[in-house]
């Protein structure tokens, strides 16, 4: 099968392109570096494909596209270059992608594509800004400068697709010579100037509010603002979420469904302790009756999926709007104290949502002991969206200001172990070095099917763990296994923590999913003080399962024991500080 | 009257034209690759307090580059 790859600067619309041309969704977002590894999807050419003398692709050919991480050039430096000049050598024909705003730039990288023997074609992507902005291109004229088939694209709204895919059978190699660093600038130039003519424009309101977010004075109160509104805004859609569509389904609808289940199953019986657990008072308690379809389903989609839902809407605008690359250059300052460079931020945000991810996009930085230090304060200073979820429910319901100590405790932890790290951990971090995106309103359409994939994403990832851990701890109990472990662990539980023996057990479930966890504190009646020690033991302890294995794939297994190992130590300490204190 | 400076001392809103980058090849590349190369015009928007990055426009784009970078990307304005 013929290969077709994707390739251009970082932020050029790459990843919606691909989307439009293979149905395949991935992640897009408006910042460089979303895209960190490289997807395939498969194109097949229409049955009445026009097929002129000479034409790459016949009627009803599927080929294999893929989607490469955005690079500068091809005279590889970074990690994330030499993943895309590898998938490169196997090309059969390249789509450069070029931002129509930023056409010089990006020119760089096209040349060198023209340089090689496979065939070429170019998209001038984001074709609709360039008027916005004053910038008029004739895409004839450039077609001729090239040699190559050049199709303007708005990849978002789908705008020149159907004529990209026609022209793809014109795509040829560009038969440039091969030219020095030095010498394609000038051609560049030469270039740019016979096909593009910029009109004078007055800024948009957008592009002002582009250049107050990154000056000092400005950009900080911007966001503060920024954030505050997007922790209420989480906030106020994640409750209205529970208490008006999630409460009532599973109190008014699900409920009167278990009943007769419960029933017919007979209290005590095995699987009814699997499947609905204990009755309270001779009830279904959705909060403590920890059965695989009470509790189990209850936590994962009443009270974590309502702040899934709302954490990714409302970061997900702040992707796509091209708000985070200002953010890093705003705490820029305060990341390089903890040994990041601002750019860390992104990942550290994303881990707010889930940690795997976020651990993922750790990629975006240049250097290993960066992607070490940074995968290390999300694992343990960073709580994810699912136990968020659960610390608001369990902890916020004890009072706001216990929730307010998990987080301070959460933070100072991440500050000062960042600030510790910095100083031990050898090596230096580089300085930022970034393009910050033009603003943009998110399209409704990629925006909301990117929301979607994220959600169905946390569902697959979720409910089998849940339905794994709550099915464990129910045969730790009647397998006894429990005082067993209970006997090994109890006195850090116990005197160091100052939590009753019955805290060993969600302790251990942390392992499998945190959220089920916190959701196990429940019923063991702790005061609220011991809530606060626990929940953020739970948060700091051991990364969850599906974040160990993506450190130790992102880390290798030295440096994950390592990150595991700090994890561990911390936790110990904090929680034992924590109880001295409370 | 033209004086030369470079990106980090620049006033923001101040604009010229990049005269030379003084630093290895490594980071000669990335600046060039980014567009902040020899011949091109730019403004400076703003530098954050405390050494900050500096963020500066070039061509079609807004780059923020590390207060040590800026210092190396030497600028006649005027």
């Amino acid at each position: 099968m013929k290969k077709i790859v994707l390739m251009g600067n970082p932020n050029v619309g790459k990843s919606v392109l691909f989307h439009r041309l293979t149905g395949v969704q991935v992640i897009a977002s408006n910042y460089p570096g979303t895209t960190v590894g490289f997807t395939r999807g498969f194109l097949t050419f229409p049955r009445d494909t026009p097929t002129p003398d000479g034409a790459l692709f016949g009627p009803g050919e599927r080929v294999e596209i893929i989607d490469a991480p955005g690079i500068y050039s091809l005279e590889a430096a970074s990690r994330a270059d030499r993943v895309a000049v590898e998938i490169l050598e196997g090309a059969d024909l390249v789509i450069s992608v070029v931002d129509a705003t930023n056409l010089e730039r990006n020119l760089c990288l096209t040349l060198q594509l023209l340089e090689r023997e496979v065939p070429v074609l170019v998209a001038l992507n984001l074709w609709d800004e360039t008027r916005h902005l004053g910038i008029e291109i004739t895409p004839e004229k450039l077609e001729e400068m090239l040699g190559v088939p050049v199709v303007p694209t708005v990849a978002v709204s789908g705008e020149g697709i159907r004529r990209l895919v026609e022209r793809l059978q014109e795509a040829r190699p560009g038969g440039h010579p091969a030219r020095e660093r030095e010498e394609r600038w000038p051609e560049m130039g030469r270039i740019v100037s016979s096909c593009q003519f910029l009109h004078h424009h007055h800024h948009t309101f957008l592009q002002r509010l582009s250049d107050l977010s990154v000056m000092p004075w400005t950009g900080l109160p911007l966001a503060a603002l920024v954030l505050l509104a997007a922790f209420w805004l989480v906030r106020f859609i994640g409750e209205s979420l529970i208490g008006y569509v999630a409460d009532p389904i599973f109190e008014g609808l699900y409920l009167p469904l278990l009943e007769p289940l419960s029933e017919w199953l007979g209290p005590g019986s095995l699987l009814h302790s699997i499947l609905i657990g204990r009755l309270i008072d001779g009830e279904i308690d959705f909060l403590q009756s920890f059965g695989v379809l009470t509790t189990g389903l209850y936590v994962e989609l009443a009270m974590v999926l309502p702040y899934i839902i709302s954490f990714y809407l409302v970061l997900s605008f702040l992707e796509d709007f091209g708000y985070l690359p200002r953010l890093a250059v705003l705490l820029d300052g305060l990341m390089h104290r903890v040994g990041l460079h601002g750019y860390a931020i992104i990942p550290t945000l994303l881990g707010l949502g889930c940690n795997v991810p976020a651990v993922m996009a750790t990629r975006i930085l240049e250097n290993r002991r960066e992607r070490f230090i940074a995968a290390t304060l999300i694992s343990i200073g960073v709580p994810c969206a699912a136990l968020q979820a659960m610390i608001f429910g369990l902890v916020g319901a004890r009072g706001g200001q216990y929730v307010a100590a998990v987080y301070f405790t959460l933070f100072m932890v991440w500050l000062i172990l960042g600030f510790l790290m910095n100083r031990l951990v050898k090596g230096y971090s580089p300085e930022l070095i970034i393009e910050i995106p033009h603003y943009r309103l998110p399209p409704p359409g990629p925006f909301f099917k990117k929301l979607r994939s994220r959600i169905v994403a946390f569902l697959k990832e979720a409910l089998p763990v849940v339905t794994l851990a709550v099915l464990a701890v129910n045969l730790l109990y009647a397998l006894d296994i429990f005082n067993i472990l209970a006997g090994f662990f109890a006195p850090v539980v116990t005197v160091l923590f100052g939590l009753p023996r019955e805290a060993i057990v969600p302790i251990l479930i942390g392992l499998l999913r945190k959220d089920v966890a916190v959701g196990m504190l429940g019923p063991l009646n702790l005061s609220a003080g011991q809530l606060v020690v626990a929940t953020t033991v739970l948060a700091m302890f051991f990364p969850c399962i599906a974040t160990f294995a993506i450190l130790l794939k992102e880390l290798g297994w030295r440096d994950m024991l390592k990150s595991t190992g700090i994890m561990f130590v911390v936790a110990i300490l904090v929680g034992s500080l924590l109880n001295l204190l409370l | 009257m033209k004086k030369s400076t470079d990106l980090a001392s620049m006033a923001p809103g101040e604009r010229g034209r990049i005269t030379g980058l003084i630093s290895g090849p490594g980071l000669v590349r990335r600046l060039e690759e980014i567009g902040l190369r020899v011949g091109q015009r730019v403004s400076k928007i703003s530098g954050m307090p405390l050494r900050g990055p500096v963020v500066v426009q070039v061509g079609g784009t807004r780059v923020a580059l590390g207060h040590g970078m800026a210092k190396k990307v030497i600028v006649e304005t005027g």
